[in-house]
């Protein structure tokens, strides 16, 4: 699956461990990225995958654990690295997080300003750049409140994107989403897949995954406890829990779970509309 | 009529008193204003001895009259550091230090309710804390903040009467002082309220104005 197996990691994240209100939430979980990687997070809520995800880009600061950028080590008690490791990790979040006083053009626009020092004229005309690679040229005068999930969704997409991340990391970006507006977020994001941006997403669209995950991870408990790609662990009669988790998310939604069996799945992007992401 | 022209011989002397409460009052509220959005932050965001400090400057502030904090400043604290402002400057100091009290505390408001993944999207995209709070934190909690603000302009305005107690020239004492030498007390008081009322509409006009101006595109009245 992996074309890039012999490249050195573009972000490592090792042995993270957090514990929260007297719980470890995070156990020992590590990550490694190569170019071109789409890692898939799955798991049942409340496993850790956000915490995990959070801890990447030091939302969340993990008790143990090293994050390294290639071959530099984050110091990210220093605050010009650890902002420098969020510059370069892109983080796209379940509830869009717009800036609600910000036109499009302008969520785009604000941190190429003030983090790389753009002038006023430069990051509008690079915002309006991203805007249009995710179809929305014509809503840039927007504001978040007068565009539908979708469309906020894709805003947000384009402002990660413009600080040209080395890694996205994506937090049920379709969770939020009414069915229908799912599908054109997924295009967007099968498009960056094509283009080879390394992703670590978490996400219960289980035909998306199998269609362009290079390995799945599923956690449990704060723990990863399977990882592998998706034809390995969802291969048919392949016995694995990620299997299992997958069917029983269908069997709730009334999904028909035989099209995960199904050799190589459908690449199709129509979602299973009724499954909620816990 | 007597009383009219009474009034009329007094209305210039009073009417500058007007622009004494006027600055008194704006320069309270810029005043206020200045402390009052570092004090949010750093009750928000502060670390916990600084927090504290705030929590204590508010809870004294908002505890003791104004009439009582104007004679603690001018005549005592003042005095003891030698410093002369004169009775305006006493004044505008001390309604500042009070309104910066329940301006954090609206800031303050305003901040929390905003959504934690505002900052979070901030921090995210490489901006420091700092910077998240400029661009888009405050932004948004101060526009939040306007009809709270507005609250405080009025009652600032009415508190700014206190001020006649330090012989600050302002409407309040301009007014007394006429009226104990005329014996007129009810046309000039009356002319007094009529300023003070007028003052407080255009002032709360100006700033719905503003809030209006400055609402976000698609939000309803109830969203912003
Ligand atoms: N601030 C917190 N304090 C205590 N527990 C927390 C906190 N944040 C998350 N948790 C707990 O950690 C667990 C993992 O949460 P999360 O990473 O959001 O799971 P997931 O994204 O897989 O659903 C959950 O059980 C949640 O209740
Ligand atoms: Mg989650």
């Amino acid at each position: 699956m992996n074309a890039h197996q012999n490249d050195t990691p573009i972000l490592r994240a090792e042995h993270f461990s957090k514990t929260l209100g007297g719980r470890k939430i995070l156990d020992d979980c590590s990550i490694r990225m190569r170019p071109g990687d789409v890692k898939v997070l799955i798991g049942p809520s409340g496993a850790g995958k956000s915490t995990f995800l959070q801890c990447i880009n030091c939302l969340i600061e993990p008790d143990e654990g090293e994050i390294w950028l290639g071959d530099r080590k984050i110091d990210f008690r220093n605050t010009r690295e650890l902002c420098g490791l969020r510059e370069r990790v892109g983080m796209i979040f379940q509830d869009f997080n717009l800036f609600d006083h910000l036109c499009a053009e302008d969520n785009v626009a604000l941190a190429l300003r003030k983090v790389r020092g753009m002038s006023k004229a430069e990051a509008l005309e690079r915002a309006r750049m991203e805007l249009a690679r995710v179809g929305l040229a014509e809503r840039a005068k927007l504001y978040p409140a007068q565009l539908s999930g979708g469309q906020k969704q894709r805003v947000a997409i384009a402002r990660a994107l413009a600080m040209d991340p080395t890694v996205l990391l994506l937090d049920e970006p379709t969770s939020a989403l009414d069915p229908e507006l799912v599908g054109e977020v997924l295009t967007v994001i099968r498009d960056l897949a094509a283009r080879g941006m390394p992703m670590i997403m978490v996400t219960h669209q289980m035909e998306f995954a199998r269609a362009v995950a290079t390995e799945i991870l599923f956690m449990e408990h704060g723990r990863v406890i399977e990882q592998g790609s998706p034809a390995e662990l969802l291969a048919e009669g392949a016995q694995t829990r990620t299997q299992d988790f997958c069917i029983r998310l269908c069997d709730l939604c009334g999904g028909d779970a035989s099209t995960l069996d199904g050799e190589g799945g459908t690449a199709s992007l129509t979602p299973n509309a009724e499954c909620p992401e816990a | 009529m007597h009383i009219f022209s009474t009034i009329f011989e007094a209305l210039p002397y009073i009417l500058e008193g007007t622009l004494v409460t006027v600055l008194l009052v704006v320069g309270a509220l810029f005043l206020g204003f200045c402390l009052g959005v570092p004090m949010a932050v750093t009750q928000v965001y502060g670390p916990k001895p600084a927090s504290r400090l705030v929590g204590f400057y508010v809870w004294f502030f908002r505890g003791v009259p104004v009439l009582l904090l104007l004679f603690l400043f001018y005549y005592g604290l003042f005095g003891l550091i030698g410093l002369e402002v004169g009775t305006i400057g006493a004044s505008c100091i001390v309604l500042g230090m009070t309104s910066a009290a329940y301006q954090s505390q609206i800031f303050r408001g305003a901040i929390q309710s905003l959504p934690a993944g505002q900052l979070k999207a901030g921090r995210a995209l490489g901006m420091t804390d700092g910077q998240s709070i400029l661009h888009v934190i405050l932004p948004q909690a101060l526009r939040l903040s306007i009809p709270g603000w507005s609250n405080e302009y009025s009652i600032l305005l009415k508190d700014s009467a206190m001020c006649f107690a330090l012989g600050t020239p302002e409407i309040m004492a301009r007014t007394h002082f006429v009226a104990s030498r005329t014996y007129e007390h009810l046309p000039l008081y009356i002319t007094a309220g009529l300023i003070y009322f007028a003052i407080t509409m255009a002032g709360v006009t100006l700033l719905r104005r503003l809030e209006r101006k400055a609402r976000i595109p698609g939000y309803n009245n109830a969203g912003m």
